[in-house]
């Protein structure tokens, strides 16, 4: 799937997007996946109440299943108008 | 319903004149601006990411539970991104209605709901450095009201 970051997340990671090949279940699950990846996803998931995430363009949360979902975005809250 | 997500300025006084132009039956016109403060002079400009593809929809999905929950005869949002200098323009809402209270009140629910549902992510940049501007408790208790 293809996972998108934005504003401090993607500066902590260090890339806007990337493909992540995973057999999570959950959002939770990726999160934990990619935590265990590197030091500086381990910086950017530190504080997952921090964090908002969309499904395929659309608000979800961190238990949401992924099944059948193609793009997922991790971001902190929004700040718009 | 009109959202036009864009890097280029508007013009305010052309937008909302087109848009009054456009009614009809409407004798109510209420329009909103955001505008990039100062922060005192130390502000150089403002940086706006968002999320191409995801910000077209959730302004949309939020004009249209506007329109569904107030007699409103056409909604307009516009919202810029990339680098603005203090002063300017970030992003207009008009709301078109019969009478005044729906337009109002319509501007307002769009305003709170864009503020922390559309994907759109501010950053300073000050003569001492760069910060990501955090969202305020206020902003998401705002959405309870609604």
């Amino acid at each position: 799937m293809n996972v998108l970051y934005f504003a401090w997340v993607r500066e902590r990671i260090g890339l806007p997007r990337e493909e992540v090949a995973s057999e999570a279940a959950t959002v939770a699950e990726l999160v934990d996946e990619l935590v265990a990846r590197e030091e500086r996803y381990a910086a950017a998931f530190a504080d997952r109440s921090a964090l908002r995430v969309a499904l395929d363009q659309e608000l979800s949360d961190f238990d949401a299943p992924l099944a059948g979902v193609r793009e997922v975005a991790f971001f902190p809250p929004m700040t718009g108008g | 319903m009109r959202i036009r997500v864009q890097e280029a300025p508007f013009d305010l006084g052309a937008e909302v004149n087109r848009f009054t132009a456009a009614q009809a039956d409407m004798g109510a016109v209420v329009s909103f601006t955001g505008v990039v403060r100062g922060g005192g002079g130390t502000l150089r400009h403002m940086e706006i990411e968002h999320y191409p593809g995801m910000t077209e929809s959730a302004l949309r999905d939020i004009s249209e539970q506007a329109c569904a929950r107030w007699s409103l005869g056409d909604v307009l949002v516009i919202h810029r991104y990339g680098r603005l200098a203090p002063g300017a323009q970030i992003m207009m809402v008009a709301t078109a209605s019969r009478h005044r209270k729906d337009a109002f009140e319509a501007a307002e629910f769009l305003m709170d709901y864009l503020k922390s549902r559309a994907p759109f992510w501010k950053r300073e940049v000050t003569e001492d450095g760069a910060a990501w501007v955090a969202a305020r408790d206020e902003d998401e208790a705002a959405l309870t009201r609604w």
